[in-house]
């Protein structure tokens, strides 16, 4: 029998341990995919956040180092720069990426540093049990804003690709939204832009994914594409912001 | 050919990151030490390093541990309150039994203090300094030479141990001008790093890591740092001692104060007192078995900080009630001089003050930040 779809050589056989319908499994597969596409499985070093994708080590077939809540962009600096010629990525949440470590994340993307980070925009902390994020809606509920996020005492949602945009710094920015076979092609072929642009040293990438928590957002995986589609895309509008 | 140069303190580090062959130094800037980060932006690139001034604190021991992970010589340099701002990332770093190493160039404090010399990080240094179970080499210079020595000791260690090390000193070592000797006579080890983080080529992948959710693998992790530490404890633990063989007295004391303390002692014996001295080289592993010894040899101590008193409870511990131990500590950047330790000493004796050999002049006005 013909064999069509197989296990990427860019993840290890430990089944994933995400929630039913979470966006990571899927995300992480685009990741693995795109290293072995691209044949750089064995030069690759990732860099995983705190946060529900702190398991990333066990699931990928490339060396992955374990940072510190939102410094991964600072760790993808250390390496990227003793060793220039391998391929330095970040995965990070909201939480980790857009609250705890804005700093590292701005500066990395200021200095231009040549390495893709990958940005998972799901609007609550995960692994923590649905608290509030920096990217959380108004008016949405969580477990730290139980009657919703009121601007007046919990500000308002950053947009990380329209500020990062305002900088020199990176070579290519891009939103994506994974709710549709087009989106989730779109969406692997931004991961694969971000790898390509370090490999041709064009400097710093981010691929914005939009994406879900079916568990603390209390919604079938369907619901929560919808949601997607119909109130994070108006906070959060799809497209390249930068590609140079 | 060895090449003497006058140098500050601060400055011989960076040579002596050199000499270790570090690929990579991150920091950001802090008085007193900047001239770290300023002769390194120099030094490394034209080294074939990498230098870069970090956006904080947390970004450079971050980039520290990152580097480290693959496999290459780093450090970062700091003083007191950036080096509080550095401990999520030294026990990360600890914990994930990568090498690297940490100076940090002392001030007054708590809180922002000033930029004089203190000594009141001792606890922070050897103690762990972050949270959990873990402890860093700590190195203690009282000489610009021995800046410029005590790098590569401390890049090996750091290799040795797969641990964090810290050069722990102040901002009268980091700032003095001294004649040093830039020999390069340092045993070059080799230090093999298959667990490195730099592409799975040839072999299955790496992780650097830190998360141990299984109860058990957590205690086996606690238990090899542990191990690390006892080991450190037999083959590291370093010391000088001047006159203790036939002390009644034996002032304890290490970095500037130790240099202060070195000048007592021969104050003390032209009056007559028997008083020696010991220096510990390094505060971690502590020479806390010499202590011990000299205690029950009938010694009595004396320790002298620039801190409210943080070493002296390691001596006390090693003592262990056998012997009296006094302090004496000045702080907010104040450095003891001869004169006061010695009246301390004398008192120590039954005898009365003596006329200042010194005049205690008052601390001079510096930049705050």
């Amino acid at each position: 029998m013909e064999k069509v779809f197989e296990r990427t050589k860019g993840l290890t056989d430990t089944e994933f341990g995400y929630c039913p319908g979470c966006h990571h499994s899927v995300l992480h597969r685009m990741v693995a995919e795109t290293l072995e596409e691209l044949d750089i499985l064995d030069k690759t070093v990732g860099v995983c956040p705190v946060g529900c994708a702190v398991f990333m080590y066990e699931y990928m077939s490339c060396d992955i180092i374990e940072a510190a809540h939102g410094r991964a962009p600072a760790v993808a600096t250390g390496v990227k720069r003793v060793i220039p010629d391998r391929i330095v990525f970040s995965y990070q949440g909201d939480g980790d990426l857009a609250s705890i470590g804005t700093a590292e994340i701005v500066h990395a993307a200021a200095r231009g540093e040549n390495i893709s980070v990958i940005f998972i925009n799901n609007t609550t902390y995960g692994m923590t049990g649905g608290q509030m994020a920096p990217t959380t809606l108004i008016n949405q509920k969580t477990t730290t804003c139980p009657t919703g996020r009121n601007p007046a005492v919990n500000g308002y949602p950053i947009r990380v690709c329209e500020m990062l945009a305002t900088l020199d710094g990176p070579s290519y920015i891009e939103r994506v939204c994974p709710t549709s076979p087009a989106g989730f092609a779109k969406t692997k072929k931004a991961i694969r832009h971000a790898f390509e642009n370090q490999i041709a040293g064009k400097g710093f990438s981010l691929v914005e994914v939009l994406s879900n928590c079916p568990t603390h957002l209390r919604m079938t995986p369907i619901e929560t594409y919808r949601r997607i589609d119909e109130e994070m895309t108006k906070v959060f509008p799809p497209g390249v912001f930068l590609d140079r | 050919m060895a090449k003497r140069k006058l140098l500050k303190g601060n400055v011989g580090l960076c040579y002596g990151a050199i000499a270790a062959r570090c690929n990579a130094f991150f920091g950001y800037p802090i008085t007193p030490q900047n001239e770290v980060p300023e002769y390194m932006s120099e030094l490394m690139p034209a080294n074939g390093g990498v230098f870069i001034q970090a956006e904080s604190e947390l970004a450079a021991i971050n980039m520290v541990y990152g580097a480290a992970a693959a496999g290459k010589r780093a450090m970062t340099s700091s003083s007191s309150p950036g080096i509080s701002l550095k401990q999520e990332g030294i026990s990360y770093i600890a914990a994930s039994e990568l090498p690297c190493v940490i100076v940090n160039v002392q001030r007054g404090g708590p809180g922002l203090g000033n930029t004089l010399p203190g000594q009141a990080d001792y606890f922070q240094a050897v103690k762990g300094g972050g949270h959990g179970d873990y402890r860093l080499l700590t190195l203690a210079p009282w000489s610009v030479q021995d800046c410029y020595d005590f790098m590569p000791m401390a890049f090996d260690l750091a290799d040795k141990y797969r641990n964090p090390v810290m050069i722990l000193m102040d901002a009268i070592i980091g700032q003095m001008l001294e004649q040093v000797d830039l020999h390069n006579d340092f045993p070059v080890t080799d230090f093999p790093k298959p667990w490195a983080t730099n592409g799975a080529k040839s072999r299955t992948h790496n992780i650097v890591n830190s998360l141990w959710i299984d109860p058990d693998v957590m205690e086996e992790l606690n238990n090899r740092l542990k191990a690390k530490y006892e080991m450190a404890q037999r083959e590291e633990t370093r010391f000088q001692e001047f006159y203790t063989k036939d002390a009644e007295l034996v002032l304890v004391a290490y970095g500037c104060p130790a240099r202060i303390c070195r000048t007592v002692v021969d104050l003390a014996r032209e009056e007559g007192m028997r008083v020696g001295l010991l220096r510990p080289i390094t505060l971690y592993p502590f020479p806390s078995q010499q202590i011990a010894a000299l205690a029950q040899n009938g010694k009595r101590f004396m320790v002298v900080e620039m801190s409210q008193g943080q070493m002296v409870e390691d001596v006390r511990l090693a003592v262990n009630g056998m012997a009296d131990v006094a302090f004496y500590g000045r702080t907010g950047g104040i450095v003891p001089n001869p004169t006061e330790i010695l009246n301390e000493v004398r008192a120590s004796f039954g005898k009365p003050p003596v006329v200042s050999y010194y005049q205690n002049t008052a601390p001079c006005k510096e930049a705050t930040n």
